[in-house]
């Protein structure tokens, strides 16, 4: 038998040309924050390695992260790693449907048992049996655990298989929960996002097939390089925020002027993502630079961390979506009203106790 | 408690007592502790201000960003109080294990004391107008010590840790505090809500400045004993003899 397929085979038999693999290399390295030398691993790791398929597995999800994986910026990225990932499974894309896709689920559960990698897009619902998400007539968690049993990696693309996003939004009616509350014993890398930027979403599978381990992690289970720094921390509107230059209204004088986001609710001091840095659609734009505040849509909770438009969350329990100051200021209030009766209340008791004083002092002279 | 002989004890009034009697005074508060309470007063001050105008920022100002550095010079202030406030807490704390035995006062409540609890209900009723006079303290008084410790050491713990997990956001891994509190930060998840928990601990705060104040205030004038002074010379004086 022939020696197995590398990564390299195929590529070059979808027809790329070999600078334009090695260009690839070093853009790959660049964007995961290695060195130059790093290009030359990734080439050669690429052209000796056999090729490691991916089930890409759909749960309630929107799509939007396979609709961002597939625009990657660079047209030579998207090629390359699509033809790496050969994605051997994916209900969106791939072209077999029914009993035969189901088939090569299995075929390649058999075959690379514990040497694939499973690609979640999307999260179970698990209450009523998991009835909200149904593929090939199955509940989707079922699908899920089978999947991720034999995996050797899991990829939580998203929000959604990250946290649970805004099917998990309060009351949560489906029970909808991140992937790791079901699965266990796995690696478990999570790129969260709405959707995740394309780039990053490349680099992470390109990381862990050419280098065969997971990137380093941090404490959220992210990978460091992509999600090690907050939108806030490198903002190009970051000296308008230092200066205390904002936008007070939409469409106001400093909007135009393009002054920062913080007031009209911009959560990009608590985001960890990459889109001030890399930014979206080839790097034309990303939502603060279209004047829009960072919603924060890869951290955990956004969805129940709002209003969008206003700097302080609300807690919609304790009225309608009152803020910390709201709430702090009436208790504050209250405490001073009721300091002031204490206060008169205690002018009167200490009145009464001096009459009885002086009259005691009388009854002694 | 004085004793008339013919109707037993009858409670003892302060301001009956015959006031020519001999003011006792005895030192409590050592000069660290005085000094701490000040410098502590200022940096809280510092700290509510500044931190209220991170959450809700003044009206923009005009002019070059470059030249400007208004939001940067406020979150600075913060955070150099922050490290006053921070250091300072240590530094009590070391006090509270050299000092005397009122220095450890704040930092726990002796709630397998049932006696303990009474007082704290004699106390309540004190102030509420329920018990006609107020007992003699040497340090705090059982509920002053409640207050103390639950919203003033539990909240500054609280905020000193919310407070450098967020400046450690900023700082980055590296720097000492994002290895002393970079787990917080993870234990958060999303730091929206250590922003949140660290804006209603500033309130929580506040009210306790308010009720404290008061108290202190009112005790000065409505207790036996000295209040204000106290902080500021170490010495308590008691105003009457009886017990
Ligand atoms: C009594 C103690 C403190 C009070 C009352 C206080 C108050 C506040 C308030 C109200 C905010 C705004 C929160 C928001 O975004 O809604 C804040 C932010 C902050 N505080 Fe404090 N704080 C205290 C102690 C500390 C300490 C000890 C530190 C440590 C250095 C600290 C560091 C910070 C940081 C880093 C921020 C976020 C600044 C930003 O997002 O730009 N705070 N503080
Ligand atoms: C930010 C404001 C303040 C804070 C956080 C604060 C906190 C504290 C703390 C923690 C103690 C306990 C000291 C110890 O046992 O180590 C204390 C005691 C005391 N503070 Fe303050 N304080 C503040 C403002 C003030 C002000 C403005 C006054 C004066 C009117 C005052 C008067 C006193 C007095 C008289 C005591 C001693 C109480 C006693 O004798 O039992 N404090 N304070
Ligand atoms: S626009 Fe948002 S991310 Fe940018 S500096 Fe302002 S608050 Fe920070």
């Amino acid at each position: 038998m022939a020696r197995e397929e590398t990564f390299y085979d195929v590529i070059r038999r979808q027809g790329i040309s070999r600078r334009s693999f090695l260009k690839f290399c070093s853009l790959t390295a660049a964007s995961m924050g290695l060195g130059p030398a790093f290009a030359d691993k990734i080439a050669n790791a690429m052209e000796v390695k056999p090729r490691i398929p991916v089930l890409w597995l759909h749960g309630l999800e929107c799509t939007c992260c396979s609709e961002s994986f597939i625009r990657s910026a660079h047209p030579l990225v998207k090629d390359v790693v699509l033809s790496m990932l050969s994605l051997d499974y994916d209900d969106t894309i791939m072209a077999a449907a029914g009993h035969q896709a189901e088939a090569i689920l299995d075929e390649i559960r058999e075959k690379y048992r514990g040497k694939y990698i499973a690609a979640i897009e999307g999260n179970p619902p698990l209450n009523n049996d998991g009835m909200y998400c149904i593929v090939g007539g199955r509940p989707f968690v079922e699908q899920l655990k089978e999947v991720c049993n034999d995996a050797a990696a899991v990829i939580a693309w998203g929000s959604c298989a990250s946290w649970g996003c805004v099917q998990a939004a309060k009351p949560n009616p489906t029970n909808a929960v991140p992937i790791d509350k079901v699965i266990s014993g796995k690696p478990i890398i999570k790129v969260p996002g709405c959707p995740p930027i394309a780039e990053v979403m490349t680099g992470v599978v390109s990381y862990i097939l050419t280098f065969d381990r997971m990137p380093e992690l941090d404490r959220q289970g992210r990978p460091a390089m992509y999600y090690g720094q907050r939108i806030h921390d490198k903002c190009y509107r970051r000296p308008h925020f230092d200066a205390g230059q904002f936008v007070e209204a939409w469409d106001d004088e400093n909007a135009r002027r393009g002054y920062c986001l913080y007031k009209v609710g911009c959560k990009g001091p608590t985001t960890y993502n990459a889109c001030s840095t890399v930014r979206w659609n080839d790097g034309v734009s990303f939502p603060i630079a279209s004047g829009h505040g960072c919603i924060g849509c890869s951290e955990d909770g956004f969805w129940d961390k709002g209003p969008f438009y206003q700097r302080l969350s609300g807690i919609p329990q304790i009225g309608i979506e009152s803020t910390a100051d709201q709430i702090g200021g009436t208790l504050a209030t209250a405490a001073g009203v009721a300091v002031a009766a204490h206060a008169g209340a205690s002018a009167v008791k200490r009145l009464r106790m001096k009459s009885a004083e002086t009259a005691a002092e009388r009854e002694r002279v | 408690m004085t004793m008339d002989l013919k109707q037993g004890p009858v409670p003892f009034n302060p301001y009956t007592a015959n006031p020519k009697v001999s003011r006792t005074s005895y030192y409590i508060y050592e000069a660290p502790v005085r000094l701490w309470h000040w410098i502590n007063v200022v940096a809280i001050l510092v700290l509510c201000i500044t931190g209220y105008f991170i959450g809700a920022p003044l009206p923009s100002v005009g002019g070059e960003a470059t030249f400007t550095f208004v939001m940067g010079y406020i979150r600075m202030a913060h955070f150099i109080a922050g490290y006053v406030l921070a250091v300072g807490f240590l530094f009590r704390i070391y006090w509270g294990f050299v000092g005397n035995k009122h220095s450890r006062e704040i930092f726990y409540i002796p709630f397998w004391r049932p006696n303990w609890w009474r007082e704290v209900v004699f106390e309540a009723r004190w102030y509420a107008f329920l018990a006609p006079y107020p007992k003699k303290y040497y340090g705090h008084n059982p509920l002053a010590q409640l207050a103390m410790f639950l919203m003033f050491t539990c909240m500054t713990t609280l905020m000193i840790v919310t407070g450098f997990a967020m400046y450690a956001e900023g700082a980055g891994p590296g720097h000492w505090s994002h290895t002393a509190f970079g787990w917080v930060i993870g234990l958060a998840g999303n730091t929206q809500n250590l922003h949140t928990i660290h804006h209603y601990g500033m309130w929580a705060i506040i009210l306790f400045v308010i009720i404290h104040i008061y108290a202190a205030v009112r005790e000065d004038i409505m207790s036996r004993q000295s209040m204000i002074s106290t902080m500021v010379s170490g010495e308590r004086m008691f105003k009457d003899d009886a017990p």
